[in-house]
C-alpha cells in the first residue's frame, strides 16, 4: 500500500498508478456534487450546454455539507453514499472526470469507465464529517444555489485524506462479505 | 389536566436536535474504544481512530458530527392528563424542529419526493404518538440519516420460516448493505405486529441502550445470535474488512396476525444520534 500526495486537476499518470489500498493526500480544487446536482449536470450536457467547472482532469467529492458556522469556511462535510450517483458518473468518466470521492459500493458500469478512461474511486470515512471538514480550507457555491446543501461548490482542499477503492486496472479493496462464515451459503 | 406550554415543547425539540447532532452517546463511545481493541487490521483501527477524533472535535467545534443530520424522527408519549397549550402539538415540534436545524447550523435534508426541491428546513418532522397514562410529555429525537435507512427493509414473511427464516433475511439485507449504510451498524429488528408496525418497532429499537440486555431472555439471546452471526460477515468498519460489521442487535417483537410473519431490518449508521426529554 503505497501513499501519495496529489494535486488537482488529476493527471491519467497519476490515477493510472493508484491502486486500490493506496492511501491520498489530495491538494487543490474539488467540486461537491450530489443526486439533485448530478442530475442537472447530466441535464446540461443533453442539451449541449456547458458545465459550472472543468471537467478533465477534475475530483467531484459526493457530499451535501451542513451550513457553515461563523468563522467556518463550511460545515460538517463527510461523504455520502456513491452508488446513487451510478447512473451519471460513466458518462462524466467519458468527458474527462478522473476521480470521485464518496463511500459505498460502485457498479460494474462504473467500475468499467474507471477502466476505459483511466479513473479512480476514492473512499472517505462516512460520518467523520466534522473531522474531514478540517481539511477544507475555502468553500463557494458556483451552481444551483437553489438546492442549498446539494448545490455544487468549489472547494479548496489541503491534504484531504482519501483511500482507493476502486482502481484503473480493476482493483477493489472492500472486503467481500464471507456469506459461508455467516452460514448464507 | 396538567398545561404544558408549546414553547416548552419548542425549546426543548430544538435543544434535542442539536445537542444529538453534536454528542455521541456514551454507550456508543465505549463500543468504540471495546471494538478498537479486539480487531487486529490496521485499516479497521484507523477507522476507529478517526471515528473517536471526529467526535471529540464534533463536542469541542459545535460542527455536527455528520454532515447528514437526518430527518428528525420523533417518538412522542403523550399522558392523558397532559396537554399542549398554545399551539398544536405537532406544530410545536415542528417549530422545535426548524428551530434547531437553523441555529444549530444543522443541514436541511427533507425534500419533495417527486420535484426534490428542498423544504427548507427540515420539516415536516416524522412523528409517532402513543398516548400513555400519567400527566408526563416524553419526547425522544432520532436524527436519522439517509445513508443507513436507505439499506433497511421490511419484508412480509410466511409463518413456517419462523427464526431461520428471519435470521437469514436480517443477515443478508446486512450483507448486500456492505460498506454503504457506514459500518460499524447498529441493527434494528421488528418482528411482529404488521406491515408499519414491524419498521416502527424496528425503528425505536435503535434507541435503547447498545449494552442493555433485552429484558426477555429469549429474545436476548436471539439478539446475541444475530450480531455473532453478522460479524461473522468480516465486512467490518467502514467495509475495509474487520470484526465489527455490526455494534449491536436490538429486536423488538409484537403478536402479529396468524397468517403473517412481518419484518423489519432497520439499520443505523455508527453515528447513532437519539436523545430523549421528559416534560
Amino acid at each position: 500500500m503505497a501513499e501519495y500526495s496529489l494535486t488537482t486537476p488529476l493527471t491519467d499518470e497519476a490515477v493510472a498508478k493508484l491502486r486500490a489500498g493506496d492511501v491520498v493526500k489530495l491538494t487543490g480544487t474539488i467540486y461537491t456534487a450530489r443526486d439533485a446536482a448530478h442530475k442537472r449536470l447530466v441535464d446540461l450536457l443533453d442539451k449541449g450546454e456547458k458545465l459550472p467547472f472543468e471537467l478533465k482532469g477534475a475530483v467531484v467529492y459526493y457530499v451535501g455539507p451542513s451550513p457553515a458556522p461563523e468563522g467556518r469556511p463550511i460545515g460538517s462535510a463527510g461523504p455520502t453514499t456513491s452508488y446513487r450517483m451510478d447512473a451519471y458518473a460513466p458518462r462524466l468518466h467519458s468527458l474527462g472526470l478522473k476521480a470521485s470521492v464518496g463511500k459505498g459500493k460502485r457498479n460494474d458500469a462504473v467500475k468499467q469507465a474507471l477502466k476505459d478512461y483511466i479513473g479512480v474511486y476514492f473512499g472517505a470515512t462516512g460520518g467523520a464529517g466534522a473531522l474531514l471538514s478540517q481539511r477544507i480550507k475555502k468553500a463557494k457555491v458556483i451552481a444551483f444555489d437553489e438546492l442549498g446543501p446539494e448545490a455544487i461548490r468549489e472547494l479548496t482542499v489541503e491534504d484531504f485524506p482519501l483511500l482507493v477503492i476502486n482502481d484503473s486496472a480493476g482493483g477493489e479493496l472492500y472486503a467481500k462479505p464471507d456469506l459461508k462464515a455467516a452460514g448464507l451459503e | 389536566m396538567r398545561e404544558i406550554q408549546a414553547q416548552k415543547v419548542i425549546d426543548a425539540v430544538a435543544e434535542l436536535c442539536m445537542h444529538s447532532n453534536r454528542y455521541l452517546p456514551e454507550d456508543v463511545k465505549k463500543a468504540f474504544a471495546e471494538c478498537a481493541a479486539s480487531e487486529d487490521g490496521p485499516a479497521a483501527k484507523e477507522i476507529f481512530r478517526q471515528l473517536t477524533e471526529n467526535y471529540e472535535l464534533s463536542a469541542e467545534t459545535h460542527l455536527p458530527l455528520c454532515q447528514d443530520t437526518g430527518l428528525a424522527v420523533l417518538f412522542v408519549e403523550i399522558g392523558e392528563e397532559a396537554r399542549v397549550t398554545g399551539m398544536n402539538i405537532r406544530e410545536a415540534i415542528n417549530e422545535g424542529v426548524r428551530k434547531g436545524y437553523k441555529e444549530g447550523y444543522l443541514r436541511k435534508s427533507a425534500c419533495d419526493p417527486f420535484t426534490r426541491a428542498n423544504t427548507g428546513d427540515n420539516t415536516p418532522a416524522i412523528i409517532h404518538y402513543d398516548i400513555v397514562p400519567g400527566d408526563k410529555l416524553k419526547i425522544l429525537l432520532m436524527a436519522k440519516g439517509g445513508g443507513a435507512e436507505n439499506m433497511s427493509r421490511v419484508t412480509m414473511l410466511a409463518p413456517a420460516q419462523g427464526w431461520e427464516g428471519i435470521k437469514k433475511f436480517v443477515v443478508q439485507r446486512v450483507a448486500e448493505a456492505g460498506p454503504n449504510p457506514c459500518p460499524p451498524t447498529i441493527v434494528g429488528v421488528g418482528i411482529g405486529g404488521d406491515f408499519e408496525l414491524s419498521a416502527i418497532l424496528a425503528k425505536k429499537a435503535l434507541a435503547r441502550k447498545l449494552d442493555d440486555v433485552h429484558p426477555d431472555p429469549k429474545i436476548a439471546a436471539l439478539e446475541k445470535e444475530l450480531l455473532e452471526t453478522i460479524n461473522k460477515l468480516g465486512i467490518g468498519p467502514m467495509g475495509l474488512g474487520g470484526k465489527t460489521t455490526s455494534l449491536a442487535v436490538k429486536i423488538a417483537v409484537h403478536p402479529c396476525h396468524i397468517a403473517s410473519l412481518p419484518l423489519a431490518v432497520n439499520i443505523q449508521c455508527h453515528s447513532s444520534r437519539h436523545e430523549e426529554v421528559e416534560l
